[in-house]
């Protein structure tokens, strides 16, 4: 698992957009000349990443809202592996 | 309607350029295209496109900052929810301007550099520019916009490719494109100037691969290989057709910046037609969409979902017919073009050569396919 802690409060990074595209009945991430459509999961998690929501609150915001529970290591490697390709920054 | 929306849209803008540069790849021909399209014109493209599904827009040219529209045009793309790109040779750029188009929600801003020197920057786009650029770099930081880089590499820079990542470092990069150069065009014409022998590109690669080792993440460089020295062709813009839309100054549609080249398609105007009808109806988008088009060896070809044949133009610049495989492929039976271009570029370079051509409005003119590039 990464060291990533779960007050780290992540955010879309700066140059990046995230929106609902109905074209291709996804969300993507908009970039310089690059686009990634994103799965429901990854859109929900994004979604949640606005710079004031620790990953622990998003974690359990998305377990409530989805009626589930142990979400923490999925959500927790879909961040780090999103801070790693820059589609997300952490804030102080 | 079995083709996808046309994501991505690219508008070049004009083809009016302050530069001259050898290895352009707009048409030989371009100053014989018809009037550049008014800026109404241009926002209903973009309101059809987006509604369309595009989504990723191109600003290009020539220079895009030659039109004076170019604030306008990116506020109507931002409201729609277009991802903003401008991609420039940064002359005309200004703090005003700048300014003017962070406000209109310009996204991102692609800076073209020629070269790490001055020299030969101003060298091979026969003007004086680079520290002009320079200037536009400082720009792009104080403006809070990601600075990337484009360089394009041929034999006359690729031995300069450290200093040019270097440079790139010093200004801050976050993105370094060295992209080679393709050959259509004033590249195609210069063809034969440009083309790096294989032992310059190895060392070009191994410089890259050091210096990516040493700055780690903090800056990512993207090295396009020069399709030449492959034995696969490329997914060309993903297949014709497929979520590429271009339309050039005077409102012709293509589905390739290239394709205006490509014999026997009429292409539609955006001025006579709609952009969903154009994408959805016309003939010419229509071509080479699947597999019907293609000719042995693609079209028993198990990879050809993957690569689509390769490029189209460059198979009609090198055998005369659009619908053969691209000769980069080593199974195609025109490969031998490929590598012979290759070979003789290795003997010009050690022979020395003729003047290159560079890309002026005077000298425009209409290029003959097959014709044997300036040597």
């Amino acid at each position: 698992m990464s060291g990533l802690s779960g007050s780290a409060r992540p955010a879309i990074a700066h140059g990046m957009r995230l929106q609902w595209e109905p074209a291709q009945d996804a969300h993507v991430l908009l970039y310089p000349e690059g686009m990634v459509k994103l799965n429901g999961s990854a859109a929900a998690i994004l979604e949640r990443c606005d710079g004031m929501r620790s990953v622990a609150e998003i974690v359990a915001d998305l377990e409530r809202t989805f009626g589930t529970t142990n979400l923490s290591d999925d959500v927790t490697a879909f961040v780090a592996m999103a801070l790693e390709r820059r589609w997300l920054e952490l804030r102080a | 309607m079995t083709a996808g929306p046309p994501l991505w849209l690219l508008l070049e803008l004009t083809y009016r350029c302050p530069l001259h540069c050898v290895f352009c790849y707009n048409p030989t021909d371009f100053a014989a295209t018809g009037p550049e399209l008014p800026t109404a014109e241009w926002l209903r493209v973009l309101r059809e496109a987006r509604a369309l599904g595009a989504v990723q827009l191109g600003l290009s040219g020539g220079e895009p900052l030659a039109r004076e529209d170019l604030e306008p045009i990116v506020a109507e793309a931002h409201a729609l929810g277009f991802y903003t790109n401008l991609i420039t040779s940064g002359i005309g750029m200004t703090e005003e301007r700048i300014r003017a188009l962070k406000a209109a929600g310009l996204d991102h801003i692609q800076l073209s550099f020629q070269d790490s020197t001055r020299e030969l920057n101003d060298f091979l786009s026969s003007s004086r520019t680079f520290e002009l650029k320079a200037r536009v770099a400082e720009l792009i930081r104080k403006y809070h916009y990601p600075m990337v880089l484009n360089v394009v590499l041929h034999r006359l820079n690729i031995d300069h490719v450290g200093e040019i990542l270097a440079m790139a470092e010093s200004l801050g990069a976050q993105y370094v494109e060295l992209a080679n150069t393709q050959y259509y065009g004033w590249a195609w014409l210069n063809r034969a100037h440009l083309l790096p022998s294989r032992a310059q590109l190895a060392r070009a690669e191994e410089v890259t691969r050091t210096f990516r080792e040493r700055v780690g993440s903090g800056m990512q460089i993207y090295f396009v290989v020069p399709d030449y020295f492959e034995t696969r062709p490329k997914a060309c813009m993903n297949g014709l057709g497929n979520v590429f839309l271009a339309v050039t100054p005077d409102g012709t549609a293509l589905p390739c910046h290239a394709a205006r080249m490509l014999p026997g398609l009429e292409f539609p105007n955006v001025r006579e037609h709609d952009v969903r009808s154009i994408w959805y109806d016309s003939a010419a988008f229509n071509h080479f969409r699947g597999e019907a088009w293609m000719k042995e060896p693609c079209s028993s070809c198990p990879e050809r979902q993957r690569d689509f044949g390769g490029c189209r133009c460059q198979a009609y610049l090198l055998t005369g017919d659009a619908a053969n495989a691209d000769p980069v492929c080593e199974l195609s039976p025109h490969h031998h073009l490929v590598t012979a271009a290759v070979a003789e570029a290795e003997r010009a370079a050690a022979a020395g050569a003729a003047p290159l051509i560079f890309r002026d409005h005077r000298i425009s003119i209409a290029v003959e396919p097959r014709r044997a590039p300036a040597t």
